[in-house]
């Protein structure tokens, strides 16, 4: 379905077009501003002593020599910074029950898992800091480790955090509709477990941070390589106690974040407090093998599911319990079970059915903690929910694509309620299977794999539906007390040249937030997008609001730009109608001039407006005063959060010899509402899928029996590279949400959501022949060959 | 992820990297490419108190032909197995091998005497010495010698270089037009270390088979020549059957390590399955 | 006839001059020996678009032009380059040669974060500049020790393409 034409529609809108990112250009000559580029006067390098020990006592610890080394300036110990640091815990009110330890920059007494940081050194360079880490002793104590997440949930078992019963960090559980009866009555039913590797998100950039206390005027400034800047000038400001107009976040050009910057690190946690130690900038940067052990990693989810149909293969029922292992403690401050969180209630999210039931458990071990990181609990509900469509139609005897397009709620049948309690204002499943179908010319495809087969070479197709969760409202996090926005502001202002300058809250990673809000501002004022100048990331000149996360850039960060931009278009005609004896309405700008709003004859440039407003304002009638300043804030109203649906089509080979896989080409039908700039969105979408295949071909965390983690540097832990990812085909379908003016929602996660999926059920149909069957993700050739019994 | 503190001689000389070597009681790496050298150092995997350039020695560079053998001088970079014609013609194989070895800004670096005197079991070059019967030029404190490959690699990492000695030269005895040549690897990602990999040279009188040395990597700690494999093809024609007894003789030859995500039992039938395919395709380039 | 002076060994940490062809411009800096040629740009002479993404040669973020040659700054040391000719993005960029890389990197939105363009960049100059006329294999195979969380490849694959044709029709390439 493709909407209905409005105001954003009109011939040369900037809203739909694919223009290139004006602040690219930084970049592609090497100007770009990263924090790990940052360098100033009397900065000092941070670097910290890591835990070798999973789970082990802090006995005692020798720092003698390392103060003592020339260049050292501050060694600190978890004391140290506890004294003027407070703890954090990783709880959200609205997750019943949960519990997390409380957390410190550095541990006091224990450590809970291999890579933890246990001492910090500042010194002048990180050469010198890291010779001093050589030089500390610490006297560890086992402890016994929990890295194993049946272990972890014995009765009786060793615990991860003294005087908790057991350790299990959340329950929940969901329950609609009569499951058992359904599941007793089904013609059909379809049981598998499922197993997620944990992954990690791998920025090219590491984390990097650099604090600057100074003491004189009792003002923190963080320049600091996070998504999300407010967030983390109110925690500095709480945690360090320090007033909160006093503490200013930085976040220039980083070099990915994914959801993995979000997060509080005790590291950084630790920079800022030697920071204020020390009176002195203190820099930061993670090298790539602390990066591993040390960001948060994400999924580590085995599902047990089933799924009941009748005999004509309409779904009747899912039942799932979803076990997930989270590390020692819950991420702050949005914690470590909102992955799980978002398995559980996205299952069979694009299918009709009434009857559901889910228990979730969340485990902790010792290992680093997990958290979001893109498509949060969507690439694990959408892969169980396909892959059991799949084993459903292979039973029924029904295709892939019939068995969907019986069982997706149909476009014309929304508003939707989901038995998980999500509700759906509008997607488009029919037409986005319609569209996969025609796009990867599916019986061609088909005919080609019967021919194939015959001379021994198996390729497999598979296709995976999905649900996205973005424009998340205070739901998300607001009402379980995190202090974390869900609404965006904007201060916008036409400068005296006639140009119009945006401050606003979102803030940019690459994915063209600053871009698609000078689309907005350009396309609503009416003026060329170059005379737009957006300015992110930083509190003490953008107003509060929630930053990037969860999709909302577009979605809600946009609606608020075209908000505020409205407002000051007014002010400007206000003014123009005064200077040319006209009513307001009767005017419109185009291209930077006003002009008569019916015969569009241009009568004066915005520019001399703002002259006159700026420095003649003595020309004006008496009392006028001009507002050519507007602030403006927005929060989503009406639905949580704007669903967007889509479906990915993936043709791959499998060497049954060898286990090696080789994607030939992927596909995607995604509607994520109004596209603002539809070449963004399809960078959007294949940089999502690749991140998607990487998960589900190559990418694993793997752990030694004692926690160490065992593949974590950039040789060993295998993320996508160029040669081995397929070229991408995307289609769109559009259907804006009535939430906004905009009516644009998010894509973020859309790629990584479903490949994984997809690439499951393409593998599983290459197999069918030799009737094996793999339903662990990451898809290695081990776990190929073993399907195949090859060895 | 810094290195410690080291000191930097930059020899002019063979005998002024030996020197400086024993000056510094051994303490001392050469480096060349540097490739595996300078992550080492920036892990702290090693710390030597020396680290001497041999990347400026004359001695130690250039390709050309010195009786049946090509003499390739140890500082010839990995890309140069891929532009230098002497080596096209008379080391086929090492030409074959050259793409897989890593990445283009890597070979532009990396060469081939430090991949050899590293001898890590998982890369081509070391392997492929063992192909073509090459032989290694050592010089070291008490003199030059000329080992074999086959003498060469001793355990994982550990070589017939004593401290101090350095490569000089690698002799490959030159390709003949009745010898043929195959090389592949299983890797999991373009340039990544393969999972097994294997080059081979057979010297062959019509379609028989008269000699063959097979050698394969990420096998074991070294690289690994499988006689037994060998044993079964000299002689014969390579024909379905023959290839499957090379096939089988592999549980004699290789006795792959275990690792947390590729079992033995995995790595033998990948081995496996490579050797057949490689010995097809000998057979095909008849 | 030695040339190696023992004392040498006694002031490990000790810094020394190394000289440089940077950017086309002779440039002289003292750098410890253990510092790598990445740190030694970034740091000492402020050429921050070459990238440190793994130190291990492993991301290609930290790829600059060494006689010619892209190579891994983090995988030497910067006296090891003592003598030598260093172009980075900077330079490269100054010098005009990649400037239609770079146009339809970003004309095609190549990039998103752009950790990884310089490197990306650096490789692909030199791929233009040894095939003409790269297929998308080629392309891809040449690129294949550049990391990039972002992009997910095509668009950089589709540039180079791009540019590898535009010089041919206009009579350009080698």
């Amino acid at each position: 379905m493709s909407a209905p034409l409005t105001s954003l529609d009109r011939p040369n809108s900037y809203i739909g077009r694919s223009v290139p990112r004006p602040n690219a250009k930084r970049l592609l000559v090497g100007r770009g501003r990263y924090v790990s580029d940052l360098r100033l006067p009397r900065m000092l390098d941070a670097a910290f002593l890591r835990s070798p020990h999973a789970h082990a006592k802090i006995v005692a610890i020798n720092t003698e020599q390392a103060r003592a080394l020339e260049g050292v300036h501050l060694v600190a110990t978890g004391e140290d910074l506890a004294k003027i640091c407070t703890p954090w815990t990783g709880t959200l009110d609205h997750f019943k029950g949960m519990t997390s330890a409380p957390q410190l920059p550095l541990p006091l007494d224990r450590v809970v898992w291999a890579g933890q940081a246990v001492v910090a050194v500042v010194a002048e360079s990180r050469a010198i800091a890291e010779d001093a880490l050589e030089l500390i002793e610490i006297d560890y104590e086992d402890l016994p480790v929990v890295v194993d997440i049946d272990r972890a949930r014995e009765a009786g078992g060793p615990l991860i955090n003294p005087g908790s019963v057991n350790n299990t960090c959340f329950r929940a559980q969901l329950d609609n509709g009569a499951v058992d009866d359904a599941f007793a009555h089904a013609a059909h039913v379809v049981e598998e477990e499922f197993s997620f590797g944990r992954h990690t998100a791998v920025t090219l950039e590491p984390r990097a941070i650099v604090s600057d206390y100074d003491p004189a005027a009792d003002a923190l400034t963080v320049h600091h390589a996070t998504q999300t800047p407010y967030q983390f000038q109110d925690l500095y400001s709480r945690h360090y106690g320090i007033p909160e107009a006093r503490v200013r976040v930085i976040a220039t050009d980083i070099g990915g974040s994914f959801g993995m910057k979000l997060h509080v690190y005790h590291e950084d946690m630790a920079v800022v407090g030697l920071s204020i130690l020390l009176g002195r900038p203190v820099k930061y940067v993670a090298d790539r093998i602390e990066s591993f052990v040390s960001d948060i990693h994400a999924r580590d989810h085995r599902v047990r599911a089933r799924m009941a149909l009748d005999a004509k293969g309409e779904i009747l029922a899912m039942d799932v319990l979803d076990l997930t292992a989270i590390g020692a403690f819950s991420t702050y401050p949005r914690t470590s079970v909102v992955e799980g969180n978002q398995v559980i209630r996205l299952m069979g999210a694009p299918y009709r059915f009434k009857n559901y039931r889910a228990t979730l458990e969340v485990i902790f071990q010792n290992k680093v903690q997990t958290s979001q990181y893109r498509a949060v609990g969507h690439p694990i509900a959408c892969a169980v929910t396909e892959r059991l469509v799949d084993m459903a139609a292979a039973k029924v005897g029904l295709d892939p694509f019939a068995i969907r397009a019986q069982n997706v709620i149909a476009d014309d049948a929304y508003p939707q309620t989901s038995p998980t309690g999500y509700r759906f204002e509008a997607l488009s499943h029919q037409a986005c299977l319609k569209r996969l179908h025609e796009m990867m010319g599916y019986e061609a495809l088909r005919a080609e794999q019967a021919d194939l087969r015959e001379r021994g070479i198996y390729r497999g197709i598979g296709i995976a539906a999905f649900v996205e969760i973005t424009n998340p409202s205070p739901a998300f996090y607001g009402v379980g007390g995190a202090r974390i926005s869900s609404q965006d502001g904007a201060i916008l202002s036409l400068t005296p040249s006639g140009e119009i300058r945006c401050l606003i809250s979102v803030t940019e990673q690459g994915q063209g937030t600053e871009a698609i809000i000078s689309q907005i501002v350009a396309d609503q004022l009416g003026l060329a997008q170059e005379h737009v100048k957006v300015i992110t990331g930083d509190t003490e000149v953008t107003p509060h609001g929630g930053a990037t996360w969860a999709c909302r850039g577009a979605g809600i960060g946009g609606e608020t730009a075209l908000q505020a931009t409205r407002v000051l278009k007014r002010n400007i005609l206000e003014i123009a109608a005064l200077i040319l004896q006209e009513q307001p309405s009767a005017l419109d700008i185009i291209d930077g001039e006003v002009v008569d709003a019916v015969t569009r004859n241009q009568r004066m440039p915005i520019s001399e407006i703002a002259r006159i407003a700026y420095f003649r304002s003595d020309t004006l009638p008496p009392g006028t005063q001009a507002q050519l300043t507007v602030s403006h804030h927005f929060a989503p109203q009406g639905y949580p959060f704007a669903f967007t649906n889509g479906i990915q089509g993936c043709s791959l080979e499998v060497d049954v010899e060898t286990g090696f896989i080789k994607v030939l080409k992927h596909f995607i039908v995604e509607d994520c509402g109004r596209v603002i700039n539809p070449m963004l969105v399809d960078e959007q979408l294949r940089g999502g899928i690749v991140q998607g295949l990487g998960a589900a071909l190559f990418e694993e965390c793997r752990y030694s029996e004692t926690g160490q983690l065992m593949n974590g540097s950039l040789a060993d832990y295998l993320v996508p590279m160029p040669m081995e990812m397929p070229d991408i085909v995307i289609g769109h379908v559009e259907t804006p949400t009535a939430d906004t003016v905009l009516g644009a929602k998010g894509v973020g996660e859309a790629g990584t959501a479903a490949a994984s999926a997809c690439v499951l059920n393409a593998v599983n149909d290459a197999l069918t022949p030799f009737g094996a069957t793999i339903n662990s993700i990451p898809i290695t050739p081990t776990k190929v060959l073993k399907a195949l019994k090859r060895f | 992820m810094k290195a410690r503190a080291f000191s930097y001689f930059r020899a002019a000389t063979i005998d002024q990297a030996l020197d400086a070597h024993a000056r510094a009681g051994d303490d001392a790496r050469f480096i060349a490419g540097g490739q595996s050298l300078v992550p080492a150092l920036s892990l702290r995997l090693q710390a030597p108190r020396l680290l001497i350039d041999i990347t400026h020695i004359e001695e130690l560079r250039g390709v050309r032909r010195e009786g049946g053998y090509l003499r390739i001088g140890a500082l010839t970079r990995h890309c140069e197995m891929l532009s230098e014609p002497l080596i096209a013609e008379f080391a086929p194989l090492l030409h074959a091998a050259a793409p897989f070895v890593a990445h283009p800004a890597i070979r532009n670096r990396g060469t081939f005497g430090g991949s050899v005197a590293l001898a890590d079991p998982a890369s081509e070059f070391p392997a492929m010495t063992l192909a073509l019967d090459a032989e290694i030029e050592i010089a070291g404190p008490s003199g030059s010698r000329r080992v074999k490959a086959d003498d060469f690699f001793v355990e994982l990492f550990e070589t017939a270089l004593q401290p101090g000695e350095l490569i000089t030269a690698i002799y490959v005895p030159l390709f003949k037009a009745d010898q043929r040549f195959a090389f592949d690897e299983l890797a999991r990602r373009r340039g990544d270390y393969a999972l097994v990999g294997c080059g081979m040279l057979a010297t062959c009188t019509g379609e028989r088979i008269d000699d063959i040395r097979i050698s394969f990597f990420s096998v074991g700690n070294t690289p690994t020549r499988v006689k037994g494999a060998e044993a079964t093809l000299i002689g014969s024609r390579l024909d379905a059957e023959r290839i499957a007894a090379a096939q089988a003789a592999l549980e004699g030859d290789l006795a792959p390590p275990d690792s947390d995500d590729v079992p033995p039992a995995m790595r033998l039938h990948l081995a496996r399955v490579l050797l057949g395919r490689l010995l097809g395709r000998l057979g095909e380039g008849a | 006839m030695s040339g190696f002076d023992e004392t040498l060994l006694d002031d490990a940490d000790e810094t020394v001059r190394v000289r440089f062809v940077v950017n086309g411009r002779k440039v002289a800096c003292e750098v410890a020996p253990r510092e790598t040629l990445v740190d030694c740009l970034r740091n000492a002479l402020e050429l921050t678009g070459t990238h440190a993404g793994c130190e291990m040669g492993a991301c290609g973020a930290c790829l600059v032009q060494l006689d010619g040659r892209a190579v891994h700054s983090c995988l030497m040391f910067a006296v090891q380059a003592d003598g030598a000719k260093i172009n980075t993005i900077e330079g490269l960029t100054e010098s005009g040669v990649i400037a239609d890389l770079q146009a339809e990197f970003h004309h095609r939105n190549a990039l998103q974060c752009g950790f990884c363009t310089p490197g990306m960049l650096v490789n692909a100059h030199e791929l233009l500049s040894q095939i003409a006329r790269p297929s998308r294999d080629e392309i891809r195979d040449a690129l294949s020790g550049n990391y990039c969380r972002c992009t997910g490849y095509e668009a950089i694959v589709d540039a180079i393409d791009a540019v590898a044709k535009a010089r041919k029709e206009s009579g350009g390439g080698t």
